[in-house]
């Protein structure tokens, strides 16, 4: 990183940096909080762009390439923007056999996106998920926080109306 | 009347078991019996003569496990990680233990760090996991309250934080050693072993990685006695299980049993049975990465020898059905593709050979599939699957459900060669 970069810190809130710096306190070094900062900023920003990349990078002091391995490493950091909220649709085994292949159609054709796209009016962003651990309600989707299980062609149309 | 240790606070209608109701049913009194009162080493000896083994899906004896970590030497940090990041496709028995009683939890891991002398805890969570890590963080703020947790915990020498720390998401992070670099704010690649991490885990520290379900298990076996947790088996392991359906079955669920009840009791009594229309298949008895059985073997208890014996694991104890009308062949596929996308790319034969595996299985479930393409998976399983031939149980894992399939679906693979199509996809009136 150049000497230029040495403020890419300030891009970053006094909340975020707080927040990270809280994390930091029960590590026993700073680039151990790398995935607890990276969630952090997206939790703020919808997504980990290259600024904020390079904003934490500096932070924990490790190298951007260093931090962009992990980053694109873990299933639900994002690198590119997502819309208000992320659409979970479990493509595991036990939704599979209960016609969940049948509901993403159902999902996809309602909001008219494929998976890893947004929607026009950038609400939604339709991701494919391992086992979201709810097998006995199957098929299920998760959009935020909120899992929607036993799904049905109405079901999708209710929640997507 | 069975007793059901694990889950007797459980009632998901009623919602999460709170402090007052877990105390009032004797919870914590283990905790403020044994800390500071009995010594470790002969806590360790009771958790080993309970024959208490891991139920994330390996079944290591979990006293043995313990017995690896040296005894204190210097001041320095040694850690209790609770595996808690439940990814195994088809597996759902610990959300229910965190969401409906998070102080057996918490109280599981207090015991364990004081048997092992660890001073810090983490509960490794997965992120969908959102009432879960809510319930489990006020279920911390409050034994911290009652100083079951913190420093000098009743009164005694031994303190303990415990932390929960969400993950980003990486079916590999269930893996120890993989969990422990994420942990550490790295890229989930497992590592080489050894060292073990009882001796060099976190931050090179003495560390002991438990699943949810195990550690739940440790307050009942300390104020129950080693005995009374044998008793509770059926066959020749101790205990209960949590065991599950998921499939088309009339009433798909989790429940607590002996463990050693036979598949058969679980599926048609617990699980009451196929829907009407659906006979069953196959199964694959404890999640994606355990061998598919067929229905001679639901007559044999579910532990972990006699599903072994059987040509696969009883994995999580959590099955997944394979009814008639579904096509094993894009059953297999469906499980490869996710083995693909997961491998952490590390090593040669898992990062190469499962999408090359995957690749084939989604020509022959299309209609495209050529003479060889079996063989050709076949000699892919060997590569992948072969024991040494990768550092961790991810590619052996994907390949139990590839070479049972090819073993006992063996009609289907041809077929779909031979006929250039899927006979199921035109069947699915459903």
């Amino acid at each position: 990183m150049n000497v230029a970069n040495n403020n890419l810190i300030n891009a970053l809130s006094a909340g975020e940096i707080a927040e990270i710096e809280a994390e930091i306190t029960h590590l026993p070094d700073r680039k151990s909080a790398a995935i607890d900062a990276l969630k952090i900023v997206q939790h703020h920003r919808g997504w980990i762009s290259d600024e904020s990349l390079s904003s934490i990078a500096q932070l924990l002091g490790v190298a951007n390439a260093e931090l962009d391995a992990i980053a694109t490493f873990y299933n639900l950091i994002y690198r590119q923007p997502v819309g208000e909220q992320v659409i979970l649709f479990c493509d595991s085994v036990s939704c599979w056999i209960m016609d969940g292949d049948k509901m993403c159609d159902a999902v996809k054709s309602r909001l008219n996106i494929d998976y890893g796209e947004t929607t026009a009016d950038n609400k939604y962003t339709l991701l494919p998920v391992t086992c979201l651990g709810a097998c006995d309600h199957a098929p299920v989707l998760m959009v935020g926080d909120t899992l929607h299980s036993d799904l049905t062609t109405d079901k999708v149309d209710e929640i997507f109306k | 009347m069975t007793e059901t240790p694990l889950t007797r606070n459980i009632n998901p209608e009623k919602g999460p078991t709170d402090l007052t109701a877990y105390e009032a049913n004797g919870g914590y009194q283990a905790v403020r019996d044994t800390i500071g009162q009995a010594d470790p080493k002969s806590v360790l000896e009771t958790i080993s003569d309970a024959n208490l083994r891991g139920r994330g899906g390996a079944g290591f004896p979990t006293g043995m496990k313990w017995s690896f970590v040296p005894a204190p030497s210097d001041t320095g940090h040694r850690y209790l990680v609770a595996n808690a990041d439940e990814m195994e496709p088809g597996t759902f028995k610990d959300r229910l233990l965190m969401e409906f009683d998070p102080h057996q939890l918490v109280e599981g891991m207090i015991l364990s760090a004081y048997t092992i002398s660890a001073d810090i805890g983490y509960i490794f969570i997965r992120h969908e996991y959102h009432t879960a890590i809510q319930r489990l963080r006020e279920a911390i703020q409050q034994a911290e309250d009652r100083n079951y947790l913190g420093n000098n915990i009743q009164g005694s020498q031994f303190s303990f934080k415990l932390h929960v720390h969400v993950s980003a998401g990486r079916y590999i992070c269930g893996e120890e050693t993989a969990l422990l670099n994420s942990l550490e704010g790295k890229r989930a690649i497992p590592r080489a072993k050894p060292p073990f991490p009882q001796v060099s885990g976190l931050w090179g520290r003495p560390t002991i990685v438990n699943n949810v379900e195990t550690l739940c298990n440790i307050p009942h076996i300390i104020a129950n006695g080693a005995d009374w947790f044998k008793s509770l088996g059926i066959g020749k392991d101790a205990g209960t299980k949590l065991y599950g359906v998921s499939g088309r079955v009339n009433n798909p669920g989790c429940w607590e049993l002996p463990i050693g009840t036979t598949g058969r009791e679980i599926v048609e009594q617990h699980a009451a049975g196929m829907k009407k229309g659906y006979s069953l298949r196959g199964f694959l008895p404890g999640g994606a990465s355990t061998d598919f059985l067929i229905d001679e073997h639901l007559d044999l208890p579910m532990d972990y020898e006699s599903i072994q014996q059987a040509g696969s694991r009883m994995g999580t104890g959590t099955m997944i059905i394979l009814d008639d009308k579904t096509c094993p062949v894009g059953m297999v596929a469906n499980l490869e593709k996710f083995f693909a996308r997961e491998s952490c790319g590390f090593c040669t034969p898992c990062r190469e050979g499962l999408p090359w595996v995957k690749e084939i299985l989604d020509t022959i479930e299309a209609g495209d599939g050529q003479p060889g393409d079996i063989e050709t998976l076949e000699r892919q399983a060997k590569f992948i699957g072969g024991l040494g031939n990768t550092h961790c149980a991810h590619a052996p894992g994907a390949i139990e459900p590839l070479t049972s399939g090819l073993k006992y679906f063996r009609d289907d693979f041809e077929a779909h060669i031979k006929d250039q199509k899927c006979r199921y996809s035109q069947e699915a009136v459903r």
